[in-house]
């Protein structure tokens, strides 16, 4: 019959009767108990002022008006008491059996709070219940609920704990507690301060803090010089040198010491707590020798409930004989019987929060079997291996480092102003790439009757780019001179690849602007990309700018020509926003090579004795690098390569990074390992702001990353926004539109929204509020709400474009 | 959409008979959406869940075809399925199901024809009759144009009909770059070919209503760059391996336009192109898209004609300046929708005022990139026939305090 059936059934008038029926129970037990307390203060005499009359009611009570016994028990209890109020167990009987006091099983803070309990039962006696309650819940016996100051009885829980090493409970078998919710202040809500302890507890304490420090590293040493001398190879304890439980130390151990919890196990909770807590327990003498005790007893094999209750049988019991008929010293035995060395390391680091050196951990291959598999069962298991971390100070490996100077740069202009055939030209003469592939090249392109794009095609690589000429996507070229190392970024001029080239500008400390100086192409370029580059990279923060005048053979090096560009260009880049000292003007023809490595030897040029390209560039001195701060790294690209299926190549905008750090892809926040990195094409084992970078990633699917997304710390990831305030510069009518928002290589669509305030273009005060229209040249608070949550974080330089015009640029706020 | 009735027109809307309507088309129930508004009453054959309780207390549950009628308290709209569900409580007396309770009627097109009836509780005002009426006359132009925009690694499968546009899908693929071998870049961009003509093969199905004997009227292949070209060569070379003739067709009539990105809202840039203008030059949203051109045109011109945004373009009503002589209402269909009783009715009284005036109103299709643009603009715009001023200089002045607490900004971009 279900509950409910039952108390529908109910019949309440029996239920009354018998309640009346109790009533006159009642009344005759009364009369009975007056009478015996009577008695009961007769027999005492004299010593009866010294129990109350509830004591003695309770007593009579108890034997059922039984004078006698209630005399004596009153006696021994309250008159004559052997340990007057504190009537606590004298010492555990040493049968082998454990007996612990109830508190001892309890964490501090439970204990702490029990005690808190007790000192406010007056007032709150109902959470003091609760917590007695709550004791009788998790240790699985009774303790009279109604008077919780009566002694906790020693409990036997020999079998409950028979199989298990002294205080390392393993995981499946603790009891969860939970400490109960107490309020932050005192009852009347005076104090915040936490529940008083009273001096002695202070004392035991602060004590037991003390020894167990001392211990614990005592532990560590002693365990270790124990366990060299141990090499007993088959004994049972070679069962847990399984490769399973080995690769399972392994991997906790790499889990904790990268400080990360990089790892794709999942623990179930966390081991710090629980464990630190159960600790001062194995100090207990009688545990160490209880192994050496016992008397190796077959036990019978428990019944199915003991088995689900306290788990199967386990190999740890015969283990502990064995190891006594081994005959090995107590002082091995005491090893075991207390938290691996292993455990206590790793409580330590968990306290610490640290890395450890690597190699300083003796793993111990004694930790519970027990604990092991339960937690390997609970555990999912990556079986790849991670990427190992070398623990580099990043940062004062490369203050010794005595590398080049990095220094990336930009090449923009108009399309057709010749940046791919200058750069291809640079590169041959600096012997980057050889005579032959370039006369390989050469013939290729007469092929198809573009001889003179023999030189481009050293950058413009793909099908597409030969075949129409013109460079589509950003190509990255390295070469090094005396002082320092560049990176070639090659941006295509054409408009409709300005994304692009925006990827490539984002990437560059300083750009190189290629001006077509023969006739027409000039003046086209000007109106056309020519402009919107230098407006582009000026506002993506670059701000030195060389201006290679370019093709200026086709003039027959007319320095009029040269002069006539220069003033134009350089009274247009200073409108834009470009200091005078850093324009540097070179008259260069790509095709052949002039002033670009070698200068020029045609008398026509003489004019010129200026630096040449290659100069001015080594003059330009890289922008200051935000090493310090967490790691950014742009990602340009995501390809597949032998070594990672996910391997990405960026530019590390902000932070260092080493082998085998964990890294965070947003805005998929998936987290992956640095299985390794190429620095400017070169293995390396870290890498630091400023520099290029190829990184192979493990523990992540490639759907996850793709270019435009930045990886960054997984301690201090970069925000995901879906919309973003931003202050821009207008380059066009801004209203509330449509606009694509472009950082670097991610190219999202978005829309602005609002447009708060128009600013003062210097103070950055508000001039007028909610304005219309933002005309060009004006700097307005936007808005600007996008279709998808990108990473996006104050200080970052974005770019609005629509319509294939670029309309404004900016800082996010 | 037509009416049920054939005696029954816009002028001669019975309002406590209600208005009969037939869902003829899978645009009619767009239209459908944009009829319905909070608080009408819609009567329409619909599902019912009923819970039946034997007298053993076993329970048994069936769908019961009824006849509801529910006063709207919400409506919701799938634009790819075409599935218009109407919240609501029950208002009629009927077998199964008790007044007052809450009851989604969903409506779908299908082969059977499907009859609805609309009761407005404020009775059919200006705006309600216009779209009713824009929903019933729609029957002439059904042409459909698939367009994709697309760039590299990125395509929007779009479908353009008269009176909104649906991206049926979004297909994105990583493509290796420069880094990577060109085999792997080419193959990449070929992947991504390859992934785009299925969702446009999937999409233009034979059994789709939208597409008569298996081929849109038009496909329009946009990108910056040469992507569309490329997507192009693709289709005609997969079509001629396949000997798949309808394929080979629509690769040769498929149109390249130039946009400038691969984003959904340069389709601008697609309506407006000549090939689009040739397949759907009588469409409502080719001259949608060009009045907002010409509205963004006046806004930069800057000379007090041109404002958005409910207050200044209420303002400018009130003031008379839309009416007569080139001035132009444009609202969004959605504007009215979410709007409760008395906010509605102000504004219709300003669109009333404004064809007092003389004014034109042009309810734009906010399916529509045009629509969309309109929407960024606050859903309302107007072009005014003679310049105001200061229209926005609000009353609000809060001004004082924010901009001193602002002013300790550095030079700034």
């Amino acid at each position: 019959m279900s509950r409910h059936r039952a108390v529908r059934n109910l019949d309440y008038d029996e239920v009354m009767d018998e309640f009346e029926e109790n009533l006159e129970e009642e009344e005759e037990n009364r009369l009975l108990m007056e009478q015996g307390v009577a008695d009961v203060r007769d027999a005492l005499g004299a010593e009866a002022a010294k129990v109350t009359k509830t004591q003695i009611e309770e007593a009579l009570w108890h034997y059922y008006y039984d004078v006698d016994k209630s005399v004596t028990y009153l006696t021994t209890k309250f008159i004559n008491p052997p340990q007057p109020k504190a009537p606590k167990p004298a010492a555990p009987k040493p049968t082998g059996k454990f007996i612990i006091p109830l508190q001892a099983m309890l964490p501090h803070e439970l204990q702490d709070s029990l005690h808190w309990a007790e000192d406010n039962r007056d007032g709150l006696g109902g959470r003091a219940s609760r917590l007695t309650g709550f004791r009788q819940d998790h240790v699985g016996f009774r303790v009279p609920g109604s008077s919780p100051s009566y002694p906790l009885p020693p409990v036997c829980l020999s079998t409950h704990f028979h199989d298990m090493p002294w205080g390392n409970i393993p995981k499946g078998r603790e009891s969860i507690l939970i400490p109960p919710v107490v309020p932050r202040c005192g009852l009347l809500g005076g104090s915040g301060a936490p529940p008083k302890m009273t001096k002695l507890q202070a004392l035991a304490a602060a004590r037991k803090k003390k020894a167990q420090e001392k211990t614990s590293e005592q532990e560590v040493e002693q365990t270790r010089t124990q366990m060299t001398g141990l090499s007993v190879s088959s004994t049972p304890t070679q069962k847990e040198n399984t490769p399973l439980s080995g690769a399972f130390s392994k991997r906790l151990k790499t889990s904790s010491s990268t400080a990360q919890g990089r790892v794709p196990i999942i623990p179930t909770e966390p081991r710090s707590e629980s464990e630190q807590s159960v600790e001062p327990i194995t100090k207990e003498p009688e545990v160490v020798a209880e192994p050496v005790q016992v008397p190796p007893v077959k036990k019978a094999q428990p019944s199915a409930f003991a088995q689900t209750l306290f788990g199967g049988p386990t190999p740890t019991f015969t283990i502990q004989q064995d190891v006594v008929t081994l005959g090995l010293a107590p002082s091995v035995l005491e090893a075991f019987s207390k938290p691996s060395p292993d455990d206590i390391v790793l409580a330590a680091q968990a306290k610490a929060g640290k890395k450890p050196p690597a190699g300083q951990t003796k793993k111990s291959k004694l930790s519970t079997t027990n604990s092991v598999t339960s937690s390997v069962a609970e555990l999912k298991i990556d079986d790849t291996p991670l990427p190992k971390s070398r623990n580099l100070n990043v940062l004062s490996e490369f203050e010794k480092s005595t590398q080049k100077k990095n220094a990336s740069f930009v090449v923009v202009g108009h399309v057709d102003a010749g940046k791919s055939t200058m750069m291809g030209r640079l590169l041959l003469d600096l012997n980057v790439v050889d005579q032959r592939t370039v006369e390989k090249l050469r013939k290729e392109a007469h092929m198809i009757g573009k001889s003179s794009f023999a030189l481009a095609w050293v950058l413009d690589q793909r099908t597409e780019e030969r075949s129409r000429g013109v460079t589509i996507d950003i190509a990255t070229n390295r070469f090094e001179t005396d002082t320092t190392a560049f990176t070639i970024l090659d941006a295509p001029g054409h408009r409709d690849f300005i994304p692009n080239m925006i990827a490539g500008a984002s990437q560059a400390d300083f750009a190189v602007l290629v001006v077509d100086a023969s006739t027409g192409a000039f003046e086209s370029g000007l109106k056309g990309q020519t402009k919107e580059h230098s407006l582009l990279i000026r506002s993506m923060g670059v701000s030195r700018i060389i201006v290679a005048v370019n093709k200026l053979d086709m003039v027959n090096w007319s320095q009029e020509r040269f002069d006539e560009i220069k003033d134009q260009v350089s009274g247009f880049l200073s409108a834009t926003g470009f200091q005078k000292k850093n324009i540097a003007f070179v008259p260069v023809s790509g095709l052949h090579g002039d002033n670009i490595v070698k200068r020029s030897e045609n008398p026509a040029v003489a004019w010129y004795t200026g630096p040449t390209l290659i100069e001015e560039l080594e003059l330009s001195e890289p922008s200051a690098r935000a090493m310090e701060k967490p790691l950014r790294i742009n990602v340009a690209e995501v390809f597949r390569t032998q070594q990672s299926q996910v391997t990405v190549s960026g530019r590390v905008d902000a932070g260092s990074l080493q082998m085998g750090d964990a890294v965070l892809v947003q805005p998929a926040t998936e987290k992956a390992f640095v299985k390794s990195l190429l620095v400017e094409d070169a293995p390396a084992d870290w890498a630091v702001a400023g520099q290029s970078v190829v990184l192979h990633l493990s523990h992540i699917d490639p759907i996850h990353v793709r270019s435009g997304d930045i990886i960054c710390d997984p301690n201090k990831p970069i925000p995901k926004e879906k919309t973003f305030n931003l202050k821009a510069l207008a380059f066009d009518f801004l209203m509330p539109m449509q606009v694509d928002v472009h950082r670097g290589r991610l190219h999202a669509a978005g829309k602005i929204t609002a447009m708060p305030a128009l600013l003062d273009k210097v103070t950055g005060a508000v001039t007028k509020k909610n304005p219309r229209l933002v005309k060009p040249g004006q700097v307005a608070r936007v808005r600007v709400e996008l279709d998808d949550q990108v990473p996006l974080e104050a200080g970052q330089r974005v770019v609005l474009r629509s319509g294939g015009e670029t309309i404004a640029a900016g800082l996010l706020e | 959409m037509r009416f049920a009735s054939r005696r029954q027109t816009v002028a001669s809307i019975d309002e406590t008979e209600g208005v009969e309507l037939i869902i003829t088309d899978p645009e009619d129930l767009w239209h459908a959406n944009n009829l319905i508004a909070i608080g009408d009453i819609v009567y329409a054959p619909t599902l019912r869940k009923v819970t039946t309780e034997s007298s053993t207390g076993s329970t048994s549950t069936q769908k019961v075809r009824v006849e509801l009628a529910v006063k709207v308290t919400d409506t919701s709209f799938d634009p790819r399925a075409s599935e218009l569900r109407v919240m609501g409580t029950i208002v009629n007396e009927n077998e199964i199901a008790a007044v007052g309770q809450y009851h989604t009627i969903s409506l779908k097109y299908s082969d059977r024809d499907i009859k609805f009836t609309i009761w407005k509780m404020q009775g059919w005002d200006s705006v309600a009759r216009s779209q009713l009426a824009e929903a019933v006359s729609e029957t002439a132009n059904k042409d459909v144009v698939f367009a994709i925009v697309m760039q590299e690694g990125v395509a929007n499968l779009c479908l353009i009909t008269q009176s909104r546009t649906v991206v049926k899908q979004r297909i994105e693929h990583t493509i290796p770059k420069k880094r990577s071998s060109r085999k792997e870049t080419e193959g990449g961009m070929s992947d991504f070919y390859g992934k785009v003509l299925s969702a446009l093969l999937a999409a233009i199905n034979f059994n789709d209503p939208y597409s008569r004997s298996g081929i849109p009227k038009q496909l329009l292949l946009a990108s910056p760059g040469f992507v569309a070209q490329n997507f192009r060569a693709y289709m005609k070379e997969h079509a001629e391996k396949k000997g798949d003739k309808p394929l080979a067709r629509l690769a040769k009539e498929a149109a390249v336009v130039h946009t400038s990105t691969g984003h959904v809202h340069s389709l601008n840039e697609v309506l407006k192109s000549p090939e689009a203008q040739a397949t759907m030059r009588d469409a409502k949203f080719t001259n949608e898209t060009s009045m907002m051109d010409s509205f963004y045109q006046k806004l930069r011109q800057d000379d007090g004609r041109a404002w958005y945004g409910v207050k200044p373009v209420a303002k400018a009503i009130r003031e008379g300046a839309v009416g007569r002589g080139g001035g132009v209402l444009m609202v969004n269909s959605a504007f009215f929708k979410s709007m409760d009783v008395a906010e509605r009715q102000k504004y219709v009284a300003l669109v009333d005022k404004v064809r007092a005036d003389g004014g034109d109103v042009r309810l734009l299709s906010s399916d529509h990139e045009s629509g969309q643009r309109l929407d960024a603009l606050g859903g309302i715009a107007a072009l005014l026939t003679y310049p105001l001023h200061d229209l926005d200089e609000d009353d609000d002045d809060e001004d004082g305090a924010q901009v001193a607490g602002s002013a300790a900004g550095t030079t700034i971009i």
